[in-house]
């Protein structure tokens, strides 16, 4: 029996992916973001946590993936970093995963581009597989 | 085993309090070696810290305190006097307890360091002055005692005045010794309000100010609300809430605000110590110790600071026979004064010392490669003066262990230009250098105007800004002229180069209606007016940094949340203006180069406007000497005796035609409608007439002086072309311009 982790997950353009639990400070729904003229184009804008200013990074946008539909409202995943919190707009959230050290593999080498540096690897579930964000890397804009 | 813990925590906290005391009162006393007042506390000081450390079971610093104390007692009995081998001890043992304390706050033990040589100096010390003598001291205090009682004395026996008064009018003491004694006997009794004031952690501090932000923050939403809320007690409330808010903000931000001479306590000991090493003599001065400032300015300023005053010292204030030679007091002064002025807290560090040496500066920037031969002769007294800010450069001629080693002044400013402060260097050769540096008195809330540009809000610090423009209808279409291009504003006769926010934050464009609002903006000594689609108010807001994912991003100095709970960026005026090129210099030091191109005093960064005469002569005046640029169809002009002129604004204007005072060409019989600039000087104004405005540009123009063709023109290069500089004065007086009309 090998230790277990246990993810938070999210949908990104149809991928399933996953933080690491004690990673995440909070899961809130859509916040009116402010943009930031001139910013990089993965910067949502900058929301209001509590009366902490809270940068949005889209994360579709820094996976290079698809633009997310119009009317679509995503949600705020924020994640605790040594620069304070950072919020990551995602699709959907999902339930918290547990999954299993034995069933992790790094990606393969076919994984190219932005992706390639922000996915540490992949769970193998039994349905599907689990992809697992570098938050570090993903919030160095 | 955690109230032991605390118990030691608060003793280092209280020892090291007591240490620092020490340094300035041991340095004062090297002043006034007979202040009994300052014995007493010195001793008081050294006892405490013995008897805790012994209570406590640390050893080494109860041996070490111990000789100290016998040493100080000696001195308090009057048997011993102060002189600077005595201090210097003192001051050791000091720096040996300072040692001792930091390694047990940081491993909880003593440490290993040996301070059996301090221990032995003193004791060597205290053996020296153990030869047997009747004690002066003594003696003076049986003599006084003895006064004393006849005074007593003679009050009983009905004398109505004061005993001081007897004790004077006899001879018994001198009116300085009284003063002293009843400035004693005035801060004992004053010391009972010690009670009043307790520790406090400065982590609970900071977290008391960020909540406070947060109050005024959830306060300024409340008052937005009472804008559509009727009813009279919500209202009243939200009033009172108003007030109590803002007396809590500025009784929080008291509790932060610390004095300057924290800061500056520290600094007679520096001075003693290196002033003693290198053979100078040197008194440090203190005005306004008392200024307050923000504890996170405090912090950020100490270091800066105390670099200045070591420089001073070190390259700043001559040796005692060179002092001498130049007819100065031996004794060099350093003065610190501090004082409020305009919401800003000014510090000056003067010395009277041999000034900063202009000439070795340039040389040394010459060998270093950072100027060229051709910049230093052309370089302005401030300009050269400014080039101690560069990294790696120093005038010391010899690198010492303390300074000139070329790293500082240039980190110096960099550090107070990063809490938003100046610096500012002035220099007399031979009679002091004079340091003075400005800096804000807090950070965490500012004043700022609220704009909107491209359906966001900004924030403007109030700090940048001078004044509002609104132009309304007609002058909305007819008020924002083009130069080449380039947007200005005619304000009260000097064109204000124009930025529009939403083109400079690629905002797009923006539904605004007829009306223009204009921002005027100070950005380092240049103005500029920045268009916004709407100016809303001015609020208070607490300045939030933005997110590491933003470093790259110059005009915006942070973020903040607004009343309705939105947030909104604060623009970084001075990031706008190097933005839109509004000043051109770039403050990155890879940049320096440029901002220092090839200047002349005479001539200086300014704003240039840059016209064409003839068909290829490219000119230019200065852009604070044009007060409009003007049009005239050719068929307006009309002569006037010699002159040309034109009706302009109700009044007659002459009208010089430079391509023809130049070069003979005459460009009014060639074009249907002229170019004219209306130049104005000391309420005279002329039309100079000219073939194209190219445009107006920011430079640092050098001019060519070996090169001057006539009094009337100079060259220079500008935007990277030779440039004629017209001097329209002279123009205006040449006899031959007389003659040429004719």
């Amino acid at each position: 029996m090998s230790a277990t982790q246990q993810f938070c997950t999210f949908l990104l353009d149809g991928l399933f992916f996953g933080v690491e639990v004690e990673k995440v400070q909070e899961v809130i729904r859509h916040q009116e973001t402010t943009r930031v003229p001139l910013a990089n184009r993965a910067v949502g804008g900058l929301i209001n946590l509590r009366g902490q200013i809270v940068t949005a990074l889209d994360l579709r946008r820094r996976l290079e993936l698809a633009e997310r539909d119009r009317g679509v409202v995503p949600m705020n995943v924020v994640v605790r970093s040594d620069d304070g919190a950072v919020s990551l707009l995602v699709d959907e959230i999902g339930d918290v995963v547990e999954v299993q050290e034995n069933e992790f593999e790094p990606p393969p080498d076919t994984l190219q581009g932005m992706a390639r540096e922000m996915i540490r690897g992949a769970y193998k579930l039994k349905t599907r597989l689990l992809l697992v964000l570098d938050t570090e890397r993903a919030m160095k804009v | 085993m955690s109230e032991m813990d605390e118990i030691i925590k608060e003793f280092l906290v209280e020892s090291n309090d007591n240490l620092d005391q020490l340094d300035r009162d041991l340095v004062e006393l090297e002043k006034e070696p007979d202040s009994s007042e300052l014995l007493a506390r010195i001793f008081r000081a050294i006892h405490t810290v013995k008897g805790t450390s012994g209570v406590l079971g640390f050893g080494k610093l109860e041996s070490v305190a111990h000789v100290g104390e016998s040493l100080l007692s000696r001195m308090r009995d009057g048997k011993l006097r102060l002189n600077s081998k005595i201090a210097t001890g003192l001051l050791k043992m000091v720096d040996a307890l300072r040692e001792v304390l930091q390694s047990i706050d940081s491993t909880g033990g003593e440490g290993d360091g040996d301070y059996s040589s301090v221990i032995a100096q003193l004791k060597q010390l205290l053996e020296s002055a153990l030869e047997e003598r009747t004690p002066l001291g003594q003696i003076l205090v049986e003599k006084t005692e003895q006064a004393v009682q006849e005074a007593l004395a003679a009050q009983h026996a009905g004398d109505g005045r004061k005993l001081g008064e007897i004790l004077v009018e006899r001879g018994a003491v001198s009116p300085d010794i009284l003063n002293e004694a009843l400035r004693l006997q005035q801060s004992e009794a004053g010391s009972h309000v010690s009670g009043s004031s307790i520790r406090v952690d400065v982590n609970l501090l900071d977290k008391l100010m960020n909540l406070v932000g947060e109050l005024v923050l959830a306060r300024n939403q409340i008052l937005q609300f009472t804008g559509t809320e009727t009813d009279s007690a919500f209202l009243g409330t939200a009033q009172r809430l108003n007030l109590i808010t803002t007396e809590l903000q500025e009784g929080v931000m008291k509790t932060r605000m610390q004095p300057i001479g924290n800061v500056w306590s520290k600094f007679p000991r520096v001075v003693r110590d290196l002033a003693a090493q290198l053979g100078k003599q040197v008194r440090i001065e203190m005005e306004g110790t008392e200024t307050e400032l923000d504890k996170t300015i405090i912090e950020a300023i100490k270091d800066p600071l105390t670099h200045i005053v070591r420089n001073s010292v070190d390259h700043g204030i001559e040796m005692p026979e060179e002092r001498n030679a130049s007819g100065k007091c031996e004794e060099g002064r350093l003065t610190l004064r501090a004082f409020h002025e305009g919401g800003q807290v000014n510090i000056e560090i003067h010395d009277d010392g041999r000034g900063i040496d202009l000439e070795r500066l340039k040389q040394k920037a010459l060998e270093r490669g950072q100027i060229s031969a051709e910049q230093t002769a052309r370089m302005s007294e401030r300009e050269a003066l400014n080039l101690i800010f560069r990294p790696g450069l120093s005038t010391a001629q010899s690198v010492t262990n303390i300074s000139g080693r070329g790293v500082g002044m240039d980190v110096v400013k960099t550090n107070i230009e990063k809490i938003g402060g100046t610096v500012d260097v002035h220099t007399v050769k031979g009679e002091g250098t004079t340091l003075k540096i400005k800096i804000p008195l807090t950070l965490a809330i500012i004043l700022a105007l609220i704009a909107t540009s491209g359906c966001e809000r900004f924030a403007i610090p109030q700090v940048s800004l001078l004044e509002l423009v609104r132009l309304e209808g007609e002058q909305a279409e007819q008020g924002i002229e083009r130069i080449h291009g380039a947007p200005v504003y005619r304000l009260r006769g000097n064109l204000l180069p124009l930025v529009y926010l939403n083109q400079q934050l690629e905002l797009g464009n923006s539904a605004h209606g007829d009306a223009v609002n204009i921002v005027v903006l100070q950005a380092d000594d240049r103005q500029f007016g920045l268009v916004v689609d709407e100016i809303n108010d001015t609020e208070e807001i607490v300045v939030k940094p933005l997110g590491k994912q933003f470093k790259g991003l110059s005009c915006f100095a942070g973020a903040t949340i607004m009343g309705d709970g939105k947030v909104a960026l604060i623009l970084d005026v001075l990031g706008i203006a190097q933005m839109s090129s509004v000043v051109t210099e770039v403050r990155e030091r890879a940049a320096l180069e440029t901002e220092h191109r090839a200047t002349d005093s005479a001539v200086g960064r300014d704003a240039w406007l840059v016209f064409q005469v003839g068909r290829s002569r490219r000119m230019a005046i200065p852009l604070s000497a044009v007060s409009r640029l003007e049009e005239f169809p050719a068929k307006m002009i009309e002569p006037s005796g010699s002159d040309w002129v034109v009706q302009y604004r109700g009044q007659i204007m002459t009208l010089i035609d430079i391509a023809q005072e130049l070069d003979g060409e005459n460009a009014t019989e060639k074009q249907q409608t002229l170019q004219v600039i209306v130049y104005s000087k000391q309420g005279r104004s002329v039309g100079l007439i000219v073939d194209q405005i190219v445009d107006i540009v920011e430079e640092a123009v050098a001019m060519e002086s070996d090169e001057v063709k006539s009094d009337r023109v100079g060259s220079a290069v500008i935007q990277g072309r030779v440039t004629d500089l017209l001097n329209v004065e002279a123009l205006m007086k040449n006899p031959n311009l007389q003659e040429a009309r004719r």
